[in-house]
């Protein structure tokens, strides 16, 4: 009877588990047979190089949300790294155990605000106040990336204390009875050694910013057109989809279709980076 | 071990519940779909009609004036909405009703001094050729430009009535009446349009031509963004859909159209 009960929860985990690796390859199969047929009757070059979308003309050319996604991307990381790195530094190595227990579930709660909530404070707060002292529309690159810097600040700070934290003790005390100060310790050779584990929650916090859709769309003016400054406003690939898909038909529908693929070949390569990082870190130990 | 049954009995009973609440006890249901511009006043049209009749239910859906038509002609709602100026090719196929108009009111902060434009100065803004308020005769700042999204029902409707508009590639899009309202409320120098029953008082809608976008005038014919609101069905509609726009036609529908901001189909 034991026998059997352990032999059916097995087959039964064992089908939940392929259920799951299921899913991801019907979605990436449905998304590739949607949209890769579009990108080759309309050539990679004319759509991933052009900046003409008017696709009630036909013209498909999405080099302004590609430029627009790398601009809001790379802001994010901005705002964000420098914040998430010393957060975590200074939570790892310089505040006693018990306070490091109350501060980072408290980060980690900034993951679970609903994007909207974000977007809504950026709209709101944000985009006004860089309007009155910045100039331009306020909807703009730099508010979308003070919004994507916040919202990816606990992926990068809770990777990253982890990473630290992993680090044997033994190092710091070798470095100590070198004569190293804490500061020296922990940037010559703490940091050095959790390089891989950051570096794994930076990827993973890119791949977040860049996949980001409700709150980029409300704060980033979802202009179609390349940006001047960071004052400006741009359309990353995820606003193009969720803007354009209730109204998209025909070749219009596959065009977003294919703004997917290039999406989530993207999304690929970094998380393959970060999947290679963490290994590394691995076998670092 | 005990609790775990005990959540996984609460999670069934929750199912249940759903399932039960999701039935809708055998009645006969209606689904309409489509255009956000026309949804508020659908819902409340619905809500007295099934007041009338208990035995019929109706589901309202947004969408856009796109996923009307595709609805309707696929099936997936009885009845499609679209409040489009020119129905495109594929609904040529579908039987279409106009159940009321709506204005589309051009918009700016009630701190902007301008009050009036012409139909060749808004065509000019959303050209990208006019962008300065001084050239309007306004104070010396650059118009923030709100566009809707392609294939907004309202953009496609505001650049059929306009004429030769290829929008700015400055304009800034929003993908709802709701944020171009939020919007302009919250820039200065923004101009932007929408429906005009959704106009409010942190808004001003400017004049074009020297006409005001009110319901007098739009009833008179003589200002002119006005587009009409269709209801599409597959082949005439007939029985209870055909009674439900019957009702919207009627007298009494037609009055809850117009005091809620819409403009009656006559």
């Amino acid at each position: 009877m034991k026998i059997l009960e352990e032999k059916g929860i097995y087959r039964l985990l064992m089908v939940i588990a392929l259920s799951a690796i299921a899913m991801l390859f019907l979605i990436v199969l449905f998304i590739l047979k949607e949209g890769l047929p579009f990108i080759f009757k309309v050539g990679i070059n004319d759509f991933l190089l052009s900046s003409n979308w008017h696709p009630l003309t036909n013209n498909y050319g999405i080099f302004p949300m590609i430029v627009g996604s790398l601009w809001v991307t790379l802001g994010a990381m901005v705002v964000g790294l420098p914040l998430g790195l010393a957060g975590a530094i200074f939570l790892s190595e310089f505040v006693p155990r018990w306070a490091m227990r109350i501060i980072k579930p408290t980060i980690e709660l900034l993951a679970g605000i609903p994007s909207v909530v974000y977007g809504f404070i950026g709209v709101m707060v944000l985009a006004p106040l860089i309007r009155d002292y910045l100039g331009g529309p306020g909807l703009s690159i730099l508010a979308a990336s003070i919004i994507l810097g916040i919202m990816i600040l606990p992926t990068i700070m809770s990777i990253s204390i982890d990473s630290i934290k992993a680090v044997p003790n033994s190092y710091r005390e070798g470095a100590f009875a070198l004569g190293a100060t804490h500061w020296q310790t922990i940037h010559m050779v703490v940091l050095p050694a959790a390089r891989s584990g950051i570096i794994a929650g930076i990827i993973l916090g890119l791949g977040r910013a860049i996949g980001e859709t409700m709150a980029v769309i409300m704060v980033v003016g979802n202009a179609v057109k390349l940006p001047n400054s960071p004052l400006d406003s741009v359309r990353t690939l995820t606003a193009n989809i969720a803007l354009e898909m209730g109204y998209a038909t025909g070749m219009h529908r596959q065009a977003l279709f294919a703004t997917g693929v290039v999406l989530l070949v993207i999304i690929m390569i970094l998380n393959y980076s970060a999947t290679m990082a963490i290994r590394k870190m691995g076998k670092n130990k | 071990m005990k609790i775990k049954m005990t959540s996984i009995f609460l999670i069934c009973i929750i199912g249940l519940f759903l399932w039960i609440m999701g039935c809708g006890k055998g009645k006969y249901s209606i689904t309409a779909a489509g255009s956000t511009a026309f949804q508020p006043f659908a819902e409340k049209l619905a809500e007295q009609y099934m007041q009338a009749h208990k035995d019929i239910n109706i589901t309202i859906q947004g969408g856009g004036s796109a996923v009307g038509i595709q609805s309707a002609l696929s099936g997936a709602a009885q009845i499609g909405m679209a409040d489009l100026v020119i129905l495109p090719p594929e609904a040529k196929s579908l039987t279409a009703v106009v159940v009321a108009r709506d204005g589309i009111a051009i918009i700016v902060n009630p701190k902007n001094k301008i009050n009036n434009l012409t139909l060749q100065q808004v065509q000019d803004i959303y050209n990208g050729n006019l962008k300065n308020w001084k050239a309007a005769g306004g104070n010396d700042h650059v118009i923030t430009v709100i566009s809707r999204e392609a294939g907004s029902g309202t953009r496609s409707s505001f650049e059929t009535i306009i004429k030769n508009i290829s929008l700015t590639k400055e304009a800034i899009i929003q993908d709802s009446n709701g944020t171009v309202r939020e919007t302009v409320i919250n820039d200065v120098n923004a101009i932007g349009y929408l429906s005009h029953g959704l106009i409010n008082e942190k808004i001003k809608p400017v004049t074009v031509n020297g006409i005001c976008c009110t319901t007098d005038e739009i009833i008179k014919g003589r200002y002119i963004l006005v587009r009409p609101i269709f209801l599409l069905t597959k082949g005439a509609p007939k029985d209870k859909i055909k009674d439900f726009i019957d009702y919207i036609l009627s007298s009494q529908g037609q009055d809850t159209i117009k005091s809620n901001g819409l403009i009656p189909a006559k």
